[in-house]
């Protein structure tokens, strides 16, 4: 069985006291506890300091370009569908630049989970407002605050059918280790949104901040009713709820493709004995 | 025996129709056939042509002047009348065309009461004008016979029969009534196999253990991806149409990273977007085939035309330095080898190999006796199964003599693959160090580039072989610069150097002999810059003065090249 030990990874070069620590313990935790070895997952990451975490861990690593996780872990898992295949992006990467590609992995119910870092600010770039920077927030290229409305990424999933959609929260670790191992077991494509404070930049979502709002959402919620989903994933403000929001079975893109099915796609071999006959067609 | 056959009409006649199957009857007949067609962008209405060039020797373009016109509405006539030859007839029906001419080569044929008549249904008319087109070349009909039944089996006897009669109709109205038609063609020989630039390039991918294919639709690159996506039940090919191009390549390098063998396809618009895939797929040392039909730009320009605008474009497509290989073929045999060489070389070396065609070769159909499949090269680079876990350890990035690293399959063993769009060291995670960085670019660029050179071929001479004129060209030209170079050739010391490996230039450079030793050195290109020109240029120092370029989105014909090239020769 695989410990803590086995996911000891490169030193991280984020900022003392950022949120992304508490995420990578989370994760670690949770892929420790589910039993799952290193090589038996990858990390597809992006740009930013989310994109940074697969080198902290331990796992195969695709760490591509900012906003195209998701296309990647796309191909990835259709290549080989034996592989757990994770995308970690942060909030601008994934919301900002990669927006196309969510809502198209969405609808396409690939077997990905997407892990997004959502501290409402670009970090790496030091401190401009992303997708979920809250209205009004005044940085450095929003001089006079933002005027767009705050991005929400769990209603948007919700109104696309997404097959899993939750929320974390970087504060309470034991918690989001819980909704790390439910996507990492559910089957679909799932997206989890994990509020994570930036100590550098975002001085309005801080810790203290996220800790006078966030609540767990209780037991006896069913997350299988779409409407009441869509209504809680509004919730924004005095309260702010973490946990699973909305679950759907359904089948996975690579379920419908009858040669995946068989086994994953890079086990076989290419058919090239059939040439010939496809030669014929050109007379 | 050399005819040619024009099929013009508004989108959505059926001129495709009627096209395809006069070439494909053709070909079975054992006729040489080359097809190209010139459409706009729309799906009904405009003027469209399909021209069919049959011969009972091997050619390589369409000629200007046609034998047989048929004409599905007015504008045919008024566009192409002037381009019979002369024995050349049209064939039309004056109920389409409200018209009726008086001339002694019109031939008025009802195509629509025919088909009515003796198929039941006016959808048989193209099946009519079919069998009319043959009825005027006074062809055996047999052939045709035996392509409808072919054809229409899955729909039954009694489709099979209404086309059998409605051809027939057509075939007798037009033997009887075309009294000056005098076309000789000859007798049938072994069937040709028709293939489309586009067709070429699927089959040849496929042929090169091809396993995933993403891709956006983009005229004039639809063609491959339709074509993979008809065989990929067949063949075990995953196929996706993503939501855009950008994700279109990185899927492709997400499911190469995997282990399988993955290929993109698209035109200028679409590539533009992928140009950060390529700069990626260059960091992570991940190989990828991209096809690049190109079509008229900038922007969205003429899109269903064509032109050799984005060969720079290709070239420095990418954010850095890397090496990348670019193959430019200039026939669908050659479309189709010079793919499966661009796998084999993409995946030995990891890097990117780019196919660029455009509308003309995409499109147009040639014909040959065969392939040869033996010539095929099909050889596993990547590390899988045994042979990657009984490694001790594994690096992704390992730097090595040749500048090549082990490509680990993800899942095979227990040694993790790891790689970054960062610079990273030799086990793929992130550095900054200055030494680790110089070895990584000498690793990728300087290690790999001589090895990558010595598997490019040198252009190809084709005619005089020690000329004193020598016809520059690359891609799709080829067939065309060739037939020049033909019929120059009994008047002149004449030869075409034609390049279809054109990056990086291969280490055999004894062609440079060859310019340096004419008197007349023209370079030929479809775009408005001479870009291959420069490429030279900027490769061996060799400036080339005079041009022929053709940037109106329609291709060269013979005989317009043929008295640019005279006119060059004879200012001499």
């Amino acid at each position: 069985m695989p410990t803590l030990q086995d996911y000891k990874g490169k030193q991280p070069a984020w900022c003392p006291g950022c949120g992304n620590f508490s995420i990578l313990r989370a994760f670690n935790e949770a892929v420790v506890e589910l039993g799952l070895n290193p090589y038996e997952f990858v990390i597809v990451s992006g740009i930013g300091q989310a994109g940074k975490f697969p080198h902290y861990t331990k796992c195969h690593t695709f760490n591509g370009l900012h906003g195209r996780t998701l296309p990647v872990a796309t191909g990835i898992k259709l290549a080989n569908s034996a592989l757990k295949v994770f995308a970690v992006a942060g909030d601008g990467d994934c919301y900002g630049e990669g927006g196309n590609h969510l809502i198209h992995a969405i609808r396409r119910n690939i077997d990905v989970k997407l892990f997004v870092h959502d501290n409402q600010i670009y970090g790496l770039t030091k401190g401009q407002a992303s997708p979920t920077s809250m209205k009004g927030m005044v940085t450095k290229t929003q001089p006079f605050g933002v005027f767009s409305e705050q991005f929400n990424p769990l209603a948007m999933a919700i109104a696309l059918d997404c097959s899993f959609v939750a929320r974390g929260f970087a504060g309470d670790i034991e918690h989001l280790k819980y909704l790390f191992k439910e996507a990492i077991n559910h089957k679909g494509f799932s997206l989890i949104d994990i509020l994570q404070p930036c100590v550098s930049f975002n001085k309005i979502n801080t810790f203290e901040w996220y800790r006078q709002r966030v609540y767990r959402i209780p037991e006896e919620y069913d997350p299988y009713d779409r409407t009441k989903a869509f209504e809680k994933s509004l919730e924004w403000g005095d309260k702010i709820p973490i946990g699973i929001l909305y679950k759907k079975e359904k089948p996975t893109f690579e379920e419908n493709i009858p040669i995946i099915k068989e086994k994953p796609l890079v086990s076989h071999e290419p058919y090239l004995e059939k040439l010939k006959d496809l030669m014929k067609k050109f007379y | 025996m050399d005819y040619s056959i024009k099929i013009g009409g508004e989108a959505g006649q059926g001129i495709q129709t009627i096209g395809d199957t006069l070439a494909h009857i053709f070909a079975r007949a054992g006729y040489y056939v080359f097809t190209h067609q010139d459409y706009e962008s729309r799906i009904r209405g405009g003027h469209n042509f399909y021209q069919i060039r049959i011969s009972d020797r091997q050619i390589t373009a369409s000629r200007s002047s046609i034998d047989v016109l048929v004409a599905l509405d007015l504008e045919s006539i008024n566009q192409h009348e002037k381009e019979l030859s002369v024995q050349g007839h049209v064939l039309y029906d004056s109920s389409y065309l409200k018209q009726r001419f008086d001339k002694p080569n019109f031939l008025d044929i009802p195509l629509t009461e025919l088909a009515l008549t003796y198929g039941g249904n006016k959808i048989m008319a193209n099946t009519v004008a079919v069998g009319a087109v043959l009825g005027m070349l006074g062809m055996n009909p047999e052939i045709m016979y035996e392509m409808i039944r072919k054809t229409f089996k899955k729909k039954g006897d009694e489709i099979v029969q209404a086309n059998l009669k409605s051809a027939e109709a057509g075939y007798k109205f037009a033997k009887e009534k075309c009294l000056t038609c005098s076309f000789m063609v000859s007798g049938f020989e072994k069937p040709k196999m028709l293939i489309t630039g586009n067709e070429a390039i699927g089959l040849g991918a496929i042929a090169s253990g091809l396993q995933f294919y993403s891709a956006y639709p983009m005229t004039p690159s639809t063609g491959i991806f339709n074509f993979v996506a008809e065989n990929a039940k067949d063949f075990g090919i995953v196929v996706e149409q993503a939501e855009d191009e950008i994700a279109a390549i990185n899927m492709a390098l997400g499911a190469s990273f995997a282990g399988v063998r993955a290929m993109t396809g698209t035109s200028g618009g679409g590539f533009a977007l992928m140009v950060e895939g390529i700069s990626l797929a260059a960091m992570t040392e991940t190989p990828i085939v991209i096809a690049l039909a190109q079509r008229p730009g900038p922007a969205t320009g003429l899109p269903t035309r064509t032109e050799q605008a984005d060969l720079l474009f290709a070239l420095f497509a990418g954010h850095g330095e890397f090496p990348k290989v670019i193959f430019a073929p200039g026939s669908p045999e050659q479309a189709f080898y010079l793919t499966n060489k661009a796998f084999d070389l993409a995946e030995k070396y990891q890097i990117t190999a780019i196919i660029l065609t455009d509308q003309y070769l995409a499109d147009s159909q040639w014909s040959y006796l065969e392939f040869d499949l033996s010539k095929l090269k099909y050889e596993d680079y990547r590390l899988r199964g045994d042979n990657f876990r009984n490694l001790k350890e594994y690096k992704r990035h390992l730097l090595t003599e040749t500048g090549i690293s082990p490509l680990g399959v993800p899942g095979d063993a227990n040694h993790l693959v790891v790689t970054d769009s960062d610079e990273h060291d030799e086990e793929g995670h992130i550095i900054e160090d200055a030494e680790t960085r110089i070895k990584m670019v000498e690793k990728r660029l300087f290690k790999k580039l001589p090895f990558i050179k010595k598997e490019i071929s040198p252009p190809n001479l084709y005619g005089e072989g020690n000329p004193e004129i020598v016809l520059v060209c690359w891609g799709s030209t080829y067939g065309i610069v060739r037939e020049v170079v033909d019929e120059l050739s009994d008047k002149f010391r004449i030869a075409m150097l034609h390049f279809s490996e054109i990056y990086p230039f291969s280490e055999d450079k004894s062609w440079l002999n060859i310019l340096q030793n004419a008197k007349l050195i023209l370079n030929i290109e479809q775009n408005a810059t001479s870009q291959f020109a420069k490429l030279i240029m900027m490769e061996t120092g060799l400036e080339i003065k005079k041009h022929i370029n053709r940037f109106d989105g329609r291709p060269f014909t013979v005989d317009e090249l043929k008295e640019k090239v005279y006119a060059y020769i004879t200012g001499l």
